[in-house]
This record gives C-alpha cells, structure tokens and sequence, in this order.
C-alpha cells in the first residue's frame, strides 16, 4: 500500500514535470501569462508529491517492510533508527529520490519568493528546473525505482518488480541485508545531504543563466539575482566536502583525511568552477567584462554537478564510494552532452549580445588577478577531470586499467594551490581598473614584512623543508593581508566618524558582507592549509606488533598495549577492542581504544582509530590485527598528524565567512516592488 | 621556431615535475619490520579493492600481499624488484601512477598542456583588452598616502557594491 503511494506520486510528478516544462514554453511563445501561471502550479505540486514519496520511502525503511527490495537492500533489524531514516540516501534509488525532492524544494522556493519581481526569467528557470527534474524522475520511474517489491513465483527465483507477476505472491523477509557499515556513523546523517543540497542549489544559477540567454537579458541582472543562491550552493557542497573530509579521517582508517578518490573528486569538481564562478562575477558585476566566461562557468558548474551525480551513481568508475552501481550510466552521459550542447548553442546563439563593456587597464588590477585566478581553477580543474577519467581511456585503449592515484594529483595540483594562496594575498590589495606594480608594492609592504618575520619564527623553530617554508610563508602572507584590509577598513572608518575601532569593524563588516565574509573565506582556507601542510609535510607514521604490557614509540609519543575485549553487540557487530596507554615525552596523557569492528550482515571489518586531538597535533592509534588466543599480541598502526585539527578549525571559519557573505541584505528590489504594490492598491481604492 | 622551442621545453620541464617521484630506497638486512614492508605497500594499489592503497587496505588478501613484501624483502629483493613483481602479476593498476610510457604519456602531457594554453589564452586577452592607463584614477591609493582619500573611496565602493 504505502510502496503503491509513493509509487504513484513519482508518476505523478514525472507527468506534472513534463506537463510544467511545456506549459511554460507555450505559455512565453504564446504571450499567456495563464499558462505561465499553470507551469507555476505544476512546479510547485511538485514538492508535496516528493515529499509523500520521500515519507513512504521512510516509512517502509523504518517498519522494515523487506519485501521491498530497496528496504532489504540497506537496512536490516539491528540498525537503529536514525540510519533507517537516513537510508533513504545510502543506495542508489533513494538518494536518487532525495536528489529530485531537495531539487524540488530549491525550485519552489525561487518561484515563490520573487515571483512579480523576476517575471521575465522564470518561465525560463521552471523549464530549466523541471527538465532536470523530469530526468531524474524518468530514471527513477523506468529504471532505479525504490518502490519495486521481490516477488515469489511458483516456479524458479524470486522476481523484483513494481506490480506482482502472474502467479506471484510477496516474498516477506524477516531481515535486511544491512547499511554498508561505511556509512554506519553519524556523518550519515549530514554528509550526504550537505553535498545533494550544494549539488541541487547550483542548478538555480545556472537555470537563471540559461533564462538570462534565452530571453536575451545578458547584463548583469541574472547574476545579481542569483548572487546569494550561488553563495548557498557553495556553502553546502563546500560544508558536504569538509564533512565528507572529516568522515574520512574518523571512519576510512587511513590517518587522512582525503584520499583523491574519484567520488571525492566529483563533488570537488563542481565546487571548483563554482569558485572560480564565485569571483568571475564579480569582474562583471564590477566592470561589465567577462559576459562570456561567466556563463561558460555555471554551464560548467551544472553539468559537473550531473557529472558528479553520475560518477556516484552509475557504478562507471569503481572507488571505495561505489557502493551504489547500476546501468543508468548511459542515460547521464546523454542527458549531459544535451544540456552541454544546448546550453553552449544557446551561448553561440547570444555571443555578440554578451560583448564586455569595458577593457582591462592592468595586468596589476584586480580584475587581472582575478583572471588569473580562474585560470589556476580551471587547472586544477582539467587534472581532476583528466585524473578521474584516464582510467576509463586507457582500458578502452589497451584494455589495460591504470590507476591514477595521490601522487599524482599531489604534484599536479600542489604548486596551482600554492598559486592560488600567493593570489589571495595579492588580489585584496590591487584596485578595481587600474593599479601598478609601484601602487600594489606600496600597500603590500607592511604585510609583506610581518609574513617575513613569521618566516623567520618558523625558521627557528627548527623546520627546514622547503616546501613548508614556502608554504607557511604563503600562509603568513594572506593572513597578514587579510587582517591588514580589516584594520585599514575600520581605522579609516574611526577616523571619518569617530566611531570606536571595534564598532568601526563591526559596521564595516556589515556594509559590505560579501567583501568581508570573502576574507573571514580566505582566513579560513588559510587556517585549512596549515592543516594540510601539517599532515601532508609532517605526519610520521609505524606500526608494530606488540604483547601485553609493551610499547612503541613515534617520536615523543610512546603507546603501552594494556588489554584487548573481544565482544558481539546487539547491532549485530563482532567487536575487538584495544586499551593502550598514549605517554608523551615520557609522561601517562590518557588511554585511547582503537578498534575493529567486524559486521556479520555484510562480512566487512570496519577500523575505528582511537585519537588524541590536541590544538598542536593528533595522535591516531589503530588496532591493524590481534591474536584471538586471549591478548598474547596485537598489531598496531600509529599516525603523528601534526596541526591536523587546524583544517577543522579553518573549515568552521570557512563556514562563518561564507554565511557572512550569504547573509541577507535588505533587499531593494523586493522594496520597490512592495511599494508599488501598496501605491497601486492605494490609487485603486 | 623559438617560440615552439620554449613552448616544448615547457611542457616537458612540466611534464618531468609531473612523473617525478620522491621514492626512496629501502633494503635493510635482517627480517623486515612492518614500516620497511609498509614504505613499498603504500606506493601499491591493492589489486582487488580498488583505489585502496595496500598499506591501509584491511582484507585478508591484501594481508598477504604485505606478507609477500616481507617475503620478497627479507630474501634481498629491491624496492624497485618488489614493485616489478607486482605488475608483471596484476598489472599496470597496482601502481599508484601510471608508468610513463605508450598511451600514458597523456595523463602528464595533457593538463600541463592544457594550462599552459590557458596562460596563452590569457596573455593574448591581456595584450588584447590592455588600454593607456586613464588620466584620473578612482581606486584605492596605499592608504599611508592619503588616509582621508582612501576613507572617501572606501565609502563610495561599498556604496556601489
């Protein structure tokens, strides 16, 4: 029965989609606004019927209803309830449906909110909106239906299908054949979502884009529009990616915290061009320049987002994420090169219509520096792309996989990263238009000495390594800039109005949150790349086999092995518990209790790490193996993170500055609206 | 001609910093511990479980691929034997990068390519849009110079954000 509704609602929607896309075309063809309207309504039954289908997908997950062969598949009795829900995104037909409900939720919301005010466009953002939503449903109705129940027949193997064969009866199954045990953690519960909710917001933008080329409204109006969604979309997929990072450290057991897999690299991909997006708009928003390279960007941006739902999903690349395989691949490479085509005809089509309005003056302006910018993105770009794809290219050529794996995409990406660190130093302190090597030197100068002498402290601290002192340096640098163009903001504020410096800053900050929330970002990214040069530079790492009351040292930190339990929970785990004792310089600091758990459904071992997590470092304990005849020995793996716990603290910042940024502003434009509205009444009345 | 000359030798300077490796030696005498046998498996890709490198990788097969290290160690093999080994057995895909050579030529050669096409494209848009300097300037001085002209302006700019 509830398999049936929720069924049914996808059906319904699938015809409401399609019904909305068209309407909406003829509706604008034929100059009637009824028909818009009707589009409208289409769009927005949309989000109830996704809802109800969203909430009969819970439902069978949380009563255990196995004869849904979805429901068997990635959820058993053991688990508790929190995953059952959350199994909705841990196989392939229910994040599929996830995806098209958060879909749903975005689109609504843009054709509710400024529906008078954006008239010209939305038409245009519902075809967009609902063609990408129809595809999604199409494949969840015809080929990844979550609803399909297992059938038993009289003669032969049990059948999984929507509606019962002749002669079939349901097979009901006592139990589930269980979550993957990798996405058994709390992670589960935000990580997925987070990614689907940056994945989803980003088509917004681009929907405006292709509204802005269709209508031919190519200034700068779609943009503003969709400024804050854009800040939206990046603030999930970078929350998605910062969480999927630390899910890693605590669950993967590998001491790292990203592994350049090619799932990782997919959600990364679209959070690059978003970026470089992010920054592009504001040449144009600025100087009117960029039209063309703007648009590229999100159409870019778009097609990575299905690009990186089909990595997922398809199965086509196997990778420790590829829980989740099928043969819907086909059908996302045809439904990304049609909207790449049509959307690049589209930009053809408008080129001459989307010619700058103005010329760059300097290669030391800010604009300059921006493009330059963009240029270290979409490199970092082209070597995941070109990284994640390789593998595919050569089995088709010579039938022989390679494996494209950290070094490489360390190398390549290390000195564009490092680039983009020196231009976010930089870029603050150059001036829109026109700025010269002499007016840039002399704002730079002060920051420039005080990264010196932070260059020097490190250098006496004992660190030798070239790559860390460049790249400390670079730190030093943005952080000194950063700080700098806050201070020189609020004295000058102080001095014009003799406000205090704090309300100063305070003011300054609100007046223009998108400037100061970008380098609360850049304080962020900075603090993130202390982090990553920490663990990638400093981390040491042995492992040992050890008996009972014995120890292995890493440096200052010694671990002394006190005991092992050997122990099966009621969730359906066989668990191996470790205690040792973490000495440092010599001195007791604690007890950590690495482990593995070993899940019967599925016959996987899982290694959870026991951590000590200090400002200055981790240490990162795992129990690699142990003799089953009481505690004789154990094996363990033990990783020094130094200044690891950095990149979580500067992907909070992160975070705070990109709300900043994202915070809303009094908006003129649906003012001016409403007071037309309240005139008009008033001269009716 | 030269042009093409410098444009080559880029690609291959870029393409050299690309497929070089930082991979250092290790054939200690005695019975190799676990970090001697951990410094190769972790510059192996288990052969099975894909995109897992073989020192984290927790199934029973890779377990005994470590022990073959170990084996292949203690009788005096090379690192460089070792990794041999490994892919004349399982393939190109044990390696944790491609081996530069025949059709993989293409993973170093096409971004570094790429990128510097992009600065090119660039250059030229630069030369292209590149204007005289117009007479009045409306930007940021270095605030030392004027700190009453950078507050005016600071002011303007944030009004028109």
């Amino acid at each position: 029965m509830i398999a049936n509704l929720g069924y049914g609602a996808l059906v319904i929607t699938l015809v409401a989609a399609i019904y909305g896309v068209a309407a909406a075309i003829y509706g604008v063809r034929r100059d009637a606004p009824a028909w818009v309207d009707s589009a409208r309504n289409a769009m927005l039954l949309t989000f109830p019927l996704l809802t109800l289908s969203a909430v009969s997908i819970i439902l069978l997950l949380v009563n255990g209803n196995y004869e849904v062969e979805y429901v068997a598949s990635v959820t058993s009795n053991s688990m508790p309830t929190y995953l059952k829900i959350t199994a909705l995104w841990g196989g392939q037909s229910g994040s599929l449906v996830f995806w098209t409900w958060l879909m749903s939720a975005f689109a609504s919301a843009v054709t509710l909110r400024k529906w008078d005010r954006d008239r010209e466009f939305l038409p245009w953002v519902i075809v967009v909106s609902l063609a990408t939503l129809a595809f999604f449903l199409v494949m969840i109705v015809f080929f990844e239906n979550p609803f399909e129940r297992i059938w038993s027949i009289p003669m032969g193997q049990p059948i999984v299908a929507m509606f019962p064969p002749a002669g079939a009866e349901l097979l009901v199954q006592p139990d589930g054949r269980g979550l993957n045990p990798l996405l058994r953690h709390p992670g589960m519960i935000i990580h997925p979502p987070m990614l689907y909710l940056g994945f989803v917001a980003f088509v917004i933008p681009y929907a405006f884009a292709i509204a802005a080329l269709v209508t031919g409204r190519t200034d700068d109006r779609w943009i503003r529009i969709t400024r804050r969604w854009t800040l939206v979309a990046w603030l999930f997929l970078s929350l998605g990616l910062i969480l999927g990072g630390r899910w890693a450290y605590d669950v993967l057991g590998w001491g790292g915290y990203w592994g350049w897999d090619p799932v990782e690299i997919a959600a990364f991909m679209p959070w690059l061009t978003g970026t470089a997006f992010l920054h592009s708009v504001m040449i144009q928003e600025k100087r009117g320049m960029l039209k063309h390279w703007n648009m590229v960007l999100i159409i870019l941006t778009y097609d990575l987002v299905i690009f990186g739902t089909f990595l997922t999903r398809s199965g086509v690349l196997s990778s420790v994420h590829a829980f989740a395989q099928s043969a819907i691949g086909p059908l996302f490479f045809f439904f990304i090169g049609l909207t790449f085509i049509v959307s690049l005809s589209l930009l053809l089509y408008r080129w001459n219509d989307l010619k700058g309005e103005s010329h760059l003056t300097s290669l030391f302006s800010r604009e300059a520096l921006f493009l330059l910018n963009n240029l270290l993105f979409i490199g970092i770009l082209v070597i995941c792309f070109w990284g994640v794809i390789f593998p595919l290219i050569s089995e088709l050529a010579t039938g022989q996989k390679v494996t494209v794996g950290p070094p490489f995409y360390e190398r390549a990406t290390g000195p564009l990263f490092a680039g983009l660190l020196l231009l976010m130093g930089i870029a603050p302190l150059a001036a829109w238009r026109h700025s010269t090597a002499k007016t840039l030197g002399r704002a730079m100068w002060k920051p420039f000495i005080a990264s010196l002498v932070v260059l020097g402290i490190v250098l006496i601290a004992g660190i030798r390594q070239p790559a860390a002192l460049l790249a400390f340096w670079l730190c030093a640098f943005v952080i000194s800039v950063t700080l700098y163009e806050f201070w020189r903001g609020a004295l000058a504020r102080h001095r014009k109005s003799d406000e205090s410096l704090p309300l100063a800053l305070w003011r300054l900050i609100g007046r223009n949150r998108r400037r100061y929330g970008g380098y609360v970002i850049h304080l962020g990214v900075v603090l993130m790349a202390i982090g990553i040069i920490g663990i990638e530079v400093f981390q040491t790492e042995t492992q040992g086999t050890i008996a009972q009351g014995e120890s292995i040292s890493l440096g200052k930190y010694a671990i002394t092995y006190d005991s092992l339990a050997n122990f099966d929970t009621n969730d359906g785990r066989n668990v191996a518990r470790a205690v040792v004792t973490v000495y440092k310089n010599g001195d007791a600091v604690g007890e950590l209790y690495p482990r593995r758990d070993y899940y019967y459904e599925s016959q996987q071992p899982m290694t959870i790490p026991g951590v000590r997590s200090t400002w200055e470092d981790d240490f990162y304990v795992l129990l690699v193996d142990w003799q089953p005849v009481s505690t004789i020995g154990a094996t363990f793996k033990i990783y020094h993170n130094p200044l690891v716990n950095w990149l979580w603290i500067g992907g909070l910042v992160f975070i705070l500055g990109t709300m900043i940024a994202a915070w809303p502003d009094k908006d003129p434009d649906t003012s001016r609206v409403r007071v037309s509205r309240k005139n008009y009444t008033a001269a009716k009345a | 001609m030269k042009r093409n000359f410098v444009a080559i030798l880029s690609v291959l300077v870029l393409a050299l910093v690309f497929i070089s490796s930082g991979t250092a030696q290790s054939d200690l005498p005695g019975t190799p511990t676990d970090d001697e046998v951990n410094v190769i498996a972790k510059q192996l890709y288990c052969p099975v479980c894909e995109n897992i490198p073989l020192d984290v990788c927790g199934t029973q097969a890779c377990a005994q691929w470590r022990e073959l290290i170990r084996e292949k160690l203690a009788q005096g093999w090379t690192e460089v034997q070792i990794k041999n080994y490994f892919v004349e057995q399982y393939g190109d895909r044990v390696l944790a990068t491609p081996p530069a050579r025949g059709l993989n030529w293409l993973i170093y050669i096409i971004p570094p390519l790429a990128i510097l096409a992009g600065l090119y494209i660039l250059f030229r848009a630069f030369q292209a849009w590149k204007r005289p300097v117009p007479q009045f300037d409306q930007d940021l001085p270095a605030p030392e110079t004027n700190t009453d002209q950078y507050a005016a302006q600071l002011e303007e700019q944030l009004r028109n954000r």
